[in-house]
Protein backbone atom coordinates (compact mmCIF):
# COMPACT_ATOMS: atom_id res chain seq x y z
CA UNK A 1 0.00 0.00 0.00
CA UNK A 2 1.00 3.37 -0.54
CA UNK A 3 1.05 5.85 2.04
CA UNK A 4 3.55 8.57 1.79
CA UNK A 5 2.93 10.14 5.39
CA UNK A 6 5.73 10.13 8.00
CA UNK A 7 4.77 10.02 11.90
CA UNK A 8 7.44 13.05 13.17
CA UNK A 9 9.01 16.26 11.48
CA UNK A 10 12.43 14.12 12.22
CA UNK A 11 11.09 11.46 9.45
CA UNK A 12 10.13 14.01 6.86
CA UNK A 13 13.62 15.80 6.95
CA UNK A 14 15.63 12.55 6.91
CA UNK A 15 18.20 12.96 4.59
CA UNK A 16 18.74 16.42 4.60
CA UNK A 17 22.65 17.17 4.51
CA UNK A 18 25.40 19.77 4.64
CA UNK A 19 25.28 22.01 1.24
CA UNK A 20 21.68 21.11 0.18
CA UNK A 21 19.72 23.39 -1.63
CA UNK A 22 16.10 23.57 0.33
CA UNK A 23 12.91 25.32 -1.42
CA UNK A 24 10.77 27.05 0.92
CA UNK A 25 7.65 27.55 0.22
CA UNK A 26 4.88 30.24 0.90
CA UNK A 27 4.06 33.74 -0.05
CA UNK A 28 4.09 36.00 3.49
CA UNK A 29 2.30 33.42 5.91
CA UNK A 30 0.00 31.79 3.52
CA UNK A 31 1.15 28.57 2.15
CA UNK A 32 4.07 28.29 3.99
CA UNK A 33 5.16 25.16 5.66
CA UNK A 34 6.18 27.24 9.26
CA UNK A 35 6.21 23.67 10.82
CA UNK A 36 8.80 21.88 8.81
CA UNK A 37 10.94 24.93 8.36
CA UNK A 38 10.79 25.65 12.27
CA UNK A 39 12.00 21.74 12.81
CA UNK A 40 15.47 21.86 10.04
CA UNK A 41 16.36 24.68 11.81
CA UNK A 42 16.75 22.31 15.05
CA UNK A 43 19.16 19.80 12.65
CA UNK A 44 22.34 19.87 12.29
CA UNK A 45 23.46 20.67 9.32
CA UNK A 46 25.15 24.09 7.44
CA UNK A 47 25.91 25.47 4.38
CA UNK A 48 22.17 25.19 3.28
CA UNK A 49 21.15 27.29 0.02
CA UNK A 50 17.67 28.44 0.86
CA UNK A 51 15.10 29.44 -1.79
CA UNK A 52 12.16 31.84 -1.23
CA UNK A 53 10.35 34.70 -1.53
CA UNK A 54 11.47 36.36 1.04
CA UNK A 55 13.98 36.99 3.89
CA UNK A 56 11.77 35.83 6.45
CA UNK A 57 9.72 37.72 8.91
CA UNK A 58 9.83 38.18 12.79
CA UNK A 59 11.72 35.22 14.30
CA UNK A 60 9.85 32.16 13.06
CA UNK A 61 9.98 30.49 9.97
CA UNK A 62 12.81 31.15 7.36
CA UNK A 63 13.85 34.19 9.36
CA UNK A 64 14.59 31.50 12.12
CA UNK A 65 16.20 29.52 10.12
CA UNK A 66 18.54 31.69 8.17
CA UNK A 67 18.96 33.17 12.60
CA UNK A 68 19.94 29.04 13.36
CA UNK A 69 23.31 29.52 11.44
CA UNK A 70 22.75 26.84 9.12
CA UNK A 71 22.66 28.88 6.02
CA UNK A 72 24.78 30.34 3.85
CA UNK A 73 22.90 31.71 0.72
CA UNK A 74 19.72 33.11 0.06
CA UNK A 75 17.80 32.83 -3.26
CA UNK A 76 14.79 35.06 -3.19
CA UNK A 77 13.11 37.75 -4.93
CA UNK A 78 12.45 40.27 -2.48
CA UNK A 79 14.44 39.55 0.80
CA UNK A 80 13.13 42.68 3.05
CA UNK A 81 9.27 41.59 3.95
CA UNK A 82 7.23 42.25 7.20
CA UNK A 83 9.42 42.73 9.80
CA UNK A 84 13.08 41.21 8.53
CA UNK A 85 15.28 41.83 11.40
CA UNK A 86 16.86 38.46 11.19
CA UNK A 87 17.56 39.40 7.28
CA UNK A 88 18.56 42.66 7.80
CA UNK A 89 21.54 41.99 10.67
CA UNK A 90 22.72 38.86 8.75
CA UNK A 91 23.18 40.91 5.50
CA UNK A 92 24.67 43.82 7.31
CA UNK A 93 27.43 41.45 8.99
CA UNK A 94 27.72 40.45 5.59
CA UNK A 95 26.96 36.93 7.03
CA UNK A 96 24.54 35.75 3.99
CA UNK A 97 25.13 35.48 0.09
CA UNK A 98 21.92 37.53 -1.54
CA UNK A 99 21.25 35.97 -4.70
CA UNK A 100 18.53 38.52 -5.79
CA UNK A 101 15.80 36.55 -8.58
CA UNK A 102 12.92 38.59 -10.66
CA UNK A 103 9.56 36.74 -9.37
CA UNK A 104 8.45 35.09 -12.59
CA UNK A 105 11.86 34.12 -13.32
CA UNK A 106 12.63 32.11 -9.75
CA UNK A 107 9.26 30.32 -10.37
CA UNK A 108 9.94 29.47 -13.88
CA UNK A 109 13.68 28.90 -13.00
CA UNK A 110 12.12 25.79 -10.51
CA UNK A 111 9.36 24.54 -13.41
CA UNK A 112 12.34 24.05 -15.76
CA UNK A 113 13.97 21.89 -13.26
CA UNK A 114 10.66 20.30 -11.74
CA UNK A 115 9.41 19.98 -15.66
CA UNK A 116 13.90 18.85 -17.19
CA UNK A 117 13.53 21.89 -19.43
CA UNK A 118 17.71 23.01 -19.33
CA UNK A 119 16.97 26.81 -19.04
CA UNK A 120 14.84 29.57 -20.87
CA UNK A 121 15.28 32.57 -22.43
CA UNK A 122 13.67 35.55 -21.16
CA UNK A 123 13.15 39.35 -21.85
CA UNK A 124 12.45 39.89 -17.63
CA UNK A 125 15.90 41.58 -16.66
CA UNK A 126 17.27 42.07 -20.14
CA UNK A 127 19.61 45.21 -19.83
CA UNK A 128 19.44 45.11 -16.38
CA UNK A 129 22.29 44.42 -13.54
CA UNK A 130 20.65 40.63 -13.02
CA UNK A 131 21.99 39.96 -16.03
CA UNK A 132 25.54 40.72 -15.90
CA UNK A 133 26.85 37.48 -16.79
CA UNK A 134 24.56 35.86 -18.31
CA UNK A 135 23.99 34.17 -21.92
CA UNK A 136 21.78 37.06 -24.19
CA UNK A 137 20.24 36.38 -27.60
CA UNK A 138 18.03 38.64 -29.86
CA UNK A 139 14.79 36.62 -30.38
CA UNK A 140 12.37 38.40 -32.42
CA UNK A 141 14.29 41.73 -32.25
CA UNK A 142 14.14 41.36 -28.57
CA UNK A 143 17.00 41.38 -26.02
CA UNK A 144 16.93 37.86 -24.34
CA UNK A 145 18.81 36.64 -21.06
CA UNK A 146 19.64 32.86 -20.15
CA UNK A 147 18.08 31.31 -17.55
CA UNK A 148 19.28 28.29 -15.92
CA UNK A 149 17.08 25.89 -14.22
CA UNK A 150 16.71 26.12 -10.16
CA UNK A 151 16.45 22.19 -8.44
CA UNK A 152 16.23 21.72 -4.74
CA UNK A 153 17.30 18.64 -3.07
CA UNK A 154 13.98 19.19 -0.94
CA UNK A 155 11.29 21.16 -1.18
CA UNK A 156 9.06 22.00 2.00
CA UNK A 157 5.52 22.84 0.89
CA UNK A 158 2.52 23.33 2.17
CA UNK A 159 -1.59 22.04 1.70
CA UNK A 160 -4.70 22.27 3.02
CA UNK A 161 -5.41 18.49 1.77
CA UNK A 162 -3.89 15.38 1.35
CA UNK A 163 -4.52 11.91 1.13
CA UNK A 164 -2.44 8.84 1.10
CA UNK A 165 -1.09 9.13 -2.50
CA UNK A 166 -0.06 12.37 -1.24
CA UNK A 167 -2.30 14.48 -4.18
CA UNK A 168 -2.84 18.03 -3.06
CA UNK A 169 -5.75 20.84 -2.55
CA UNK A 170 -4.63 24.32 -1.36
CA UNK A 171 -6.49 26.93 -0.19
CA UNK A 172 -6.67 30.04 -1.74
CA UNK A 173 -3.86 32.24 -2.31
CA UNK A 174 -2.09 30.16 -0.41
CA UNK A 175 -1.45 27.95 -3.25
CA UNK A 176 1.49 30.48 -4.36
CA UNK A 177 4.60 28.35 -4.92
CA UNK A 178 3.76 24.85 -3.55
CA UNK A 179 2.64 23.24 -7.05
CA UNK A 180 5.81 24.75 -8.73
CA UNK A 181 8.19 23.84 -5.77
CA UNK A 182 6.98 20.23 -5.88
CA UNK A 183 8.18 19.44 -9.16
CA UNK A 184 11.38 20.83 -8.75
CA UNK A 185 12.33 18.95 -5.45
CA UNK A 186 14.30 16.25 -5.44
CA UNK A 187 12.16 14.90 -2.09
CA UNK A 188 9.56 16.94 -1.55
CA UNK A 189 7.94 16.97 1.82
CA UNK A 190 4.52 18.71 2.64
CA UNK A 191 2.91 19.75 5.15
CA UNK A 192 -0.72 19.69 5.68
CA UNK A 193 -3.66 20.45 7.75
CA UNK A 194 -6.03 17.80 7.07
CA UNK A 195 -5.27 13.79 5.54
CA UNK A 196 -8.70 12.61 4.25
CA UNK A 197 -9.41 9.00 3.34
CA UNK A 198 -8.09 8.10 -0.92
CA UNK A 199 -10.72 8.92 -3.13
CA UNK A 200 -12.41 11.75 -1.22
CA UNK A 201 -10.80 14.38 -2.70
CA UNK A 202 -12.41 16.01 -6.09
CA UNK A 203 -9.91 14.75 -8.92
CA UNK A 204 -10.37 17.88 -10.67
CA UNK A 205 -9.59 20.23 -8.16
CA UNK A 206 -6.61 18.15 -7.44
CA UNK A 207 -3.73 20.85 -8.01
CA UNK A 208 -0.66 19.10 -7.14
CA UNK A 209 -0.64 14.97 -8.13
CA UNK A 210 0.81 12.69 -5.70
CA UNK A 211 3.23 11.55 -8.40
CA UNK A 212 5.66 15.11 -7.42
CA UNK A 213 5.17 14.37 -3.52
CA UNK A 214 7.38 12.00 -1.65
CA UNK A 215 6.20 12.83 2.35
CA UNK A 216 3.56 13.79 4.09
CA UNK A 217 3.01 15.18 7.60
CA UNK A 218 0.15 16.58 8.98
CA UNK A 219 0.03 19.46 10.93
CA UNK A 220 -3.26 20.62 11.60
CA UNK B 1 0.11 75.81 -8.30
CA UNK B 2 -1.48 73.16 -6.22
CA UNK B 3 0.38 70.07 -6.70
CA UNK B 4 -2.33 67.01 -6.89
CA UNK B 5 -1.99 64.84 -3.64
CA UNK B 6 -1.45 60.80 -4.00
CA UNK B 7 -5.01 59.71 -3.69
CA UNK B 8 -5.84 62.68 -6.63
CA UNK B 9 -2.75 60.92 -8.73
CA UNK B 10 -4.44 57.77 -8.03
CA UNK B 11 -7.76 58.89 -8.99
CA UNK B 12 -6.16 60.22 -12.40
CA UNK B 13 -5.05 57.41 -13.26
CA UNK B 14 -8.10 55.16 -12.46
CA UNK B 15 -10.27 57.76 -14.75
CA UNK B 16 -7.82 56.67 -17.34
CA UNK B 17 -8.67 52.71 -17.33
CA UNK B 18 -10.38 50.94 -20.00
CA UNK B 19 -13.31 48.35 -19.22
CA UNK B 20 -12.22 44.89 -19.50
CA UNK B 21 -8.49 45.20 -18.66
CA UNK B 22 -6.98 42.82 -16.72
CA UNK B 23 -4.68 45.31 -13.90
CA UNK B 24 -1.98 44.57 -12.39
CA UNK B 25 -1.16 47.26 -8.93
CA UNK B 26 2.12 47.71 -7.78
CA UNK B 27 2.54 47.97 -3.67
CA UNK B 28 2.05 51.51 -2.44
CA UNK B 29 0.21 54.43 -3.77
CA UNK B 30 -0.74 52.28 -7.24
CA UNK B 31 -3.11 49.85 -5.26
CA UNK B 32 -4.81 53.45 -3.79
CA UNK B 33 -5.99 53.10 -8.08
CA UNK B 34 -8.41 50.35 -7.41
CA UNK B 35 -10.27 53.13 -4.71
CA UNK B 36 -11.39 55.11 -7.85
CA UNK B 37 -12.48 52.91 -10.50
CA UNK B 38 -15.58 55.24 -12.02
CA UNK B 39 -18.97 52.84 -10.92
CA UNK B 40 -20.19 50.56 -13.51
CA UNK B 41 -16.44 50.00 -15.21
CA UNK B 42 -15.90 46.60 -14.97
CA UNK B 43 -12.08 45.64 -14.13
CA UNK B 44 -10.84 42.94 -13.19
CA UNK B 45 -7.51 43.03 -11.12
CA UNK B 46 -4.58 40.29 -10.88
CA UNK B 47 -2.25 39.56 -7.85
CA UNK B 48 1.43 37.81 -8.73
CA UNK B 49 0.80 35.23 -5.99
CA UNK B 50 -2.03 34.05 -7.78
CA UNK B 51 -5.45 35.76 -8.20
CA UNK B 52 -7.33 37.01 -10.27
CA UNK B 53 -10.12 38.71 -9.72
CA UNK B 54 -8.87 40.45 -6.60
CA UNK B 55 -11.44 42.23 -4.43
CA UNK B 56 -11.28 45.44 -1.55
CA UNK B 57 -10.08 45.02 1.72
CA UNK B 58 -12.37 42.66 4.02
CA UNK B 59 -15.06 43.60 5.73
CA UNK B 60 -14.27 43.10 10.20
CA UNK B 61 -14.99 39.24 10.53
CA UNK B 62 -14.33 38.39 6.76
CA UNK B 63 -10.39 38.54 7.32
CA UNK B 64 -8.63 35.31 5.75
CA UNK B 65 -4.97 34.93 6.31
CA UNK B 66 -4.89 32.63 2.90
CA UNK B 67 -6.41 35.42 1.13
CA UNK B 68 -3.63 37.92 0.34
CA UNK B 69 -2.30 40.21 -2.04
CA UNK B 70 0.98 41.09 -3.25
CA UNK B 71 1.94 43.08 -0.14
CA UNK B 72 0.83 40.61 2.49
CA UNK B 73 -2.05 42.76 3.03
CA UNK B 74 -5.64 41.44 3.37
CA UNK B 75 -8.15 41.45 0.62
CA UNK B 76 -11.15 39.31 -0.83
CA UNK B 77 -12.37 37.71 -4.08
CA UNK B 78 -15.24 38.82 -6.04
CA UNK B 79 -17.71 36.51 -7.82
CA UNK B 80 -16.32 35.35 -10.44
CA UNK B 81 -12.59 35.13 -9.17
CA UNK B 82 -10.04 32.44 -9.08
CA UNK B 83 -7.07 30.85 -7.73
CA UNK B 84 -3.89 29.38 -9.50
CA UNK B 85 -0.08 28.96 -8.87
CA UNK B 86 2.65 31.70 -8.84
CA UNK B 87 4.05 30.36 -11.68
CA UNK B 88 1.03 30.75 -13.84
CA UNK B 89 0.47 34.29 -12.67
CA UNK B 90 3.92 34.36 -13.89
CA UNK B 91 2.62 33.29 -17.56
CA UNK B 92 -0.09 36.04 -17.52
CA UNK B 93 2.41 38.81 -17.16
CA UNK B 94 5.55 37.52 -19.19
CA UNK B 95 2.90 36.06 -22.00
CA UNK B 96 1.57 39.62 -22.37
CA UNK B 97 -1.74 38.55 -21.28
CA UNK B 98 -1.78 41.79 -18.39
CA UNK B 99 -3.07 44.34 -20.28
CA UNK B 100 -2.08 47.14 -17.49
CA UNK B 101 0.75 47.13 -14.85
CA UNK B 102 0.94 50.01 -12.58
CA UNK B 103 3.89 50.29 -10.33
CA UNK B 104 5.61 53.01 -8.65
CA UNK B 105 9.31 54.73 -10.03
CA UNK B 106 12.11 56.29 -8.56
CA UNK B 107 12.87 57.30 -12.19
CA UNK B 108 11.61 57.10 -16.01
CA UNK B 109 13.18 58.10 -19.02
CA UNK B 110 12.73 60.30 -21.68
CA UNK B 111 12.49 56.79 -23.64
CA UNK B 112 10.49 54.83 -21.20
CA UNK B 113 12.99 53.19 -19.30
CA UNK B 114 12.00 52.25 -15.41
CA UNK B 115 13.91 52.64 -12.52
CA UNK B 116 12.19 51.19 -9.48
CA UNK B 117 13.63 48.51 -8.20
CA UNK B 118 17.05 49.57 -6.25
CA UNK B 119 18.92 52.97 -4.93
CA UNK B 120 21.39 51.35 -3.78
CA UNK B 121 21.18 51.56 -0.49
CA UNK B 122 24.65 50.60 1.08
CA UNK B 123 22.60 49.11 4.06
CA UNK B 124 19.36 47.92 3.05
CA UNK B 125 19.62 44.74 0.52
CA UNK B 126 17.43 45.77 -2.56
CA UNK B 127 14.43 43.52 -3.43
CA UNK B 128 13.15 43.05 -6.91
CA UNK B 129 9.57 41.16 -7.06
CA UNK B 130 7.95 40.82 -9.59
CA UNK B 131 8.54 44.22 -10.63
CA UNK B 132 10.98 42.92 -13.75
CA UNK B 133 8.68 40.51 -15.18
CA UNK B 134 5.46 43.33 -14.99
CA UNK B 135 7.96 46.07 -16.47
CA UNK B 136 8.66 43.34 -19.49
CA UNK B 137 5.75 41.71 -19.59
CA UNK B 138 2.80 43.43 -19.29
CA UNK B 139 1.04 44.97 -22.34
CA UNK B 140 1.25 48.64 -21.24
CA UNK B 141 2.75 50.01 -18.27
CA UNK B 142 2.02 53.37 -16.46
CA UNK B 143 4.67 54.73 -13.82
CA UNK B 144 2.81 56.68 -10.72
CA UNK B 145 5.28 58.98 -9.08
CA UNK B 146 5.78 62.16 -7.55
CA UNK B 147 7.14 64.48 -10.12
CA UNK B 148 10.24 65.41 -8.47
CA UNK B 149 12.42 63.75 -5.13
CA UNK B 150 12.70 64.97 -2.34
CA UNK B 151 15.79 67.16 -2.95
CA UNK B 152 13.77 68.89 -5.68
CA UNK B 153 15.93 66.94 -8.48
CA UNK B 154 13.29 65.46 -11.79
CA UNK B 155 12.72 62.12 -11.70
CA UNK B 156 11.63 62.38 -14.92
CA UNK B 157 15.18 62.30 -17.02
CA UNK B 158 16.98 62.16 -20.05
CA UNK B 159 18.67 58.70 -18.91
CA UNK B 160 17.85 57.43 -15.43
CA UNK B 161 20.68 57.73 -12.98
CA UNK B 162 19.15 54.55 -10.96
CA UNK B 163 19.66 50.62 -11.96
CA UNK B 164 17.11 50.13 -14.65
CA UNK B 165 13.55 47.59 -13.75
CA UNK B 166 13.50 47.53 -17.85
CA UNK B 167 14.51 49.59 -20.99
CA UNK B 168 11.50 50.71 -23.33
CA UNK B 169 8.29 50.35 -21.32
CA UNK B 170 6.61 52.82 -19.44
CA UNK B 171 3.98 54.36 -22.14
CA UNK B 172 2.46 57.15 -19.81
CA UNK B 173 3.37 58.69 -15.99
CA UNK B 174 1.15 60.03 -13.38
CA UNK B 175 2.53 62.79 -11.09
CA UNK B 176 1.48 65.27 -8.76
CA UNK B 177 1.59 68.08 -11.62
CA UNK B 178 0.97 65.96 -15.09
CA UNK B 179 0.01 63.32 -16.76
CA UNK B 180 2.76 62.39 -19.51
CA UNK B 181 3.40 60.18 -22.73
CA UNK B 182 6.26 58.40 -23.82
CA UNK B 183 5.93 59.09 -27.42
CA UNK B 184 8.65 58.72 -30.66
CA UNK B 185 8.46 62.65 -30.34
CA UNK B 186 9.43 63.20 -26.41
CA UNK B 187 7.40 63.42 -23.84
CA UNK B 188 3.91 64.91 -24.47
CA UNK B 189 2.41 66.51 -21.56
CA UNK B 190 -1.66 65.39 -21.95
CA UNK B 191 -2.64 67.11 -18.50
CA UNK B 192 -1.03 69.62 -16.15
CA UNK B 193 -2.51 70.95 -13.25
CA UNK B 194 -4.06 74.26 -12.67
CA UNK B 195 -1.44 77.37 -12.19
CA UNK B 196 0.83 75.59 -13.96
CA UNK B 197 2.69 76.03 -17.63
CA UNK B 198 4.51 74.13 -19.75
CA UNK B 199 7.56 76.52 -18.68
CA UNK B 200 7.25 75.90 -15.58
CA UNK B 201 6.91 72.13 -15.67
CA UNK B 202 10.00 72.03 -17.87
CA UNK B 203 11.91 73.86 -15.44
CA UNK B 204 11.48 70.69 -12.74
CA UNK B 205 11.74 67.74 -16.05
CA UNK B 206 14.84 66.90 -17.58
CA UNK B 207 14.16 65.74 -20.92
CA UNK B 208 12.32 68.28 -23.59
CA UNK B 209 8.77 68.60 -22.77
CA UNK B 210 5.86 68.65 -25.85
CA UNK B 211 2.35 69.84 -25.71
CA UNK B 212 -0.10 67.48 -26.98
CA UNK B 213 -2.50 69.17 -29.32
CA UNK B 214 -5.29 67.98 -26.92
CA UNK B 215 -4.21 68.84 -24.06
CA UNK B 216 -5.76 69.53 -20.50
CA UNK B 217 -6.42 71.18 -17.37
CA UNK B 218 -6.47 68.24 -14.52
CA UNK B 219 -9.48 68.86 -13.03
CA UNK B 220 -9.61 66.27 -10.01
CA UNK B 221 -11.91 66.29 -6.85
CA UNK B 222 -10.16 67.33 -3.52
CA UNK B 223 -9.14 64.42 -1.02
Amino acid sequence: MIDKRVESFAAALAGVKDGDVILCSGFGKAGEPRALIDALAEIDVRDLTVVSNNGGSGVNGVAGLLKSGRVRKLICSYPRSGDPVVFDQLYREQKLELEIVPQGTMSERMRAAGAGIGGFFTRTGAGTRLAEGKETRMIDGQLHIFEKPLPGDFALIMAQCADRWGNLIYRKAARNFNPVMATAGKVTVAQIAELVDLGTLDPEAIATPGIYVDRLVVSP
Amino acid sequence: MKPLTRRQMAWCAARDIVEGWYINLGIGMPTMVSDYIPDGREIIFHSENGILGMGGAPKPGEEDPDLINAGRGLTTLVPGGSFFHHNEAFVMIRGGHVDLSIMGAYEVSAKGDLANWTTDSDTLAPGVGGAMDLAAGAKRVWALMEHNAKDGSPRIRETCSLPLTASGCVTRIYTNMAVLDITPDGVAVREIVEGLDLAGLQKVTEPKLVLASDWKMIVAPEM
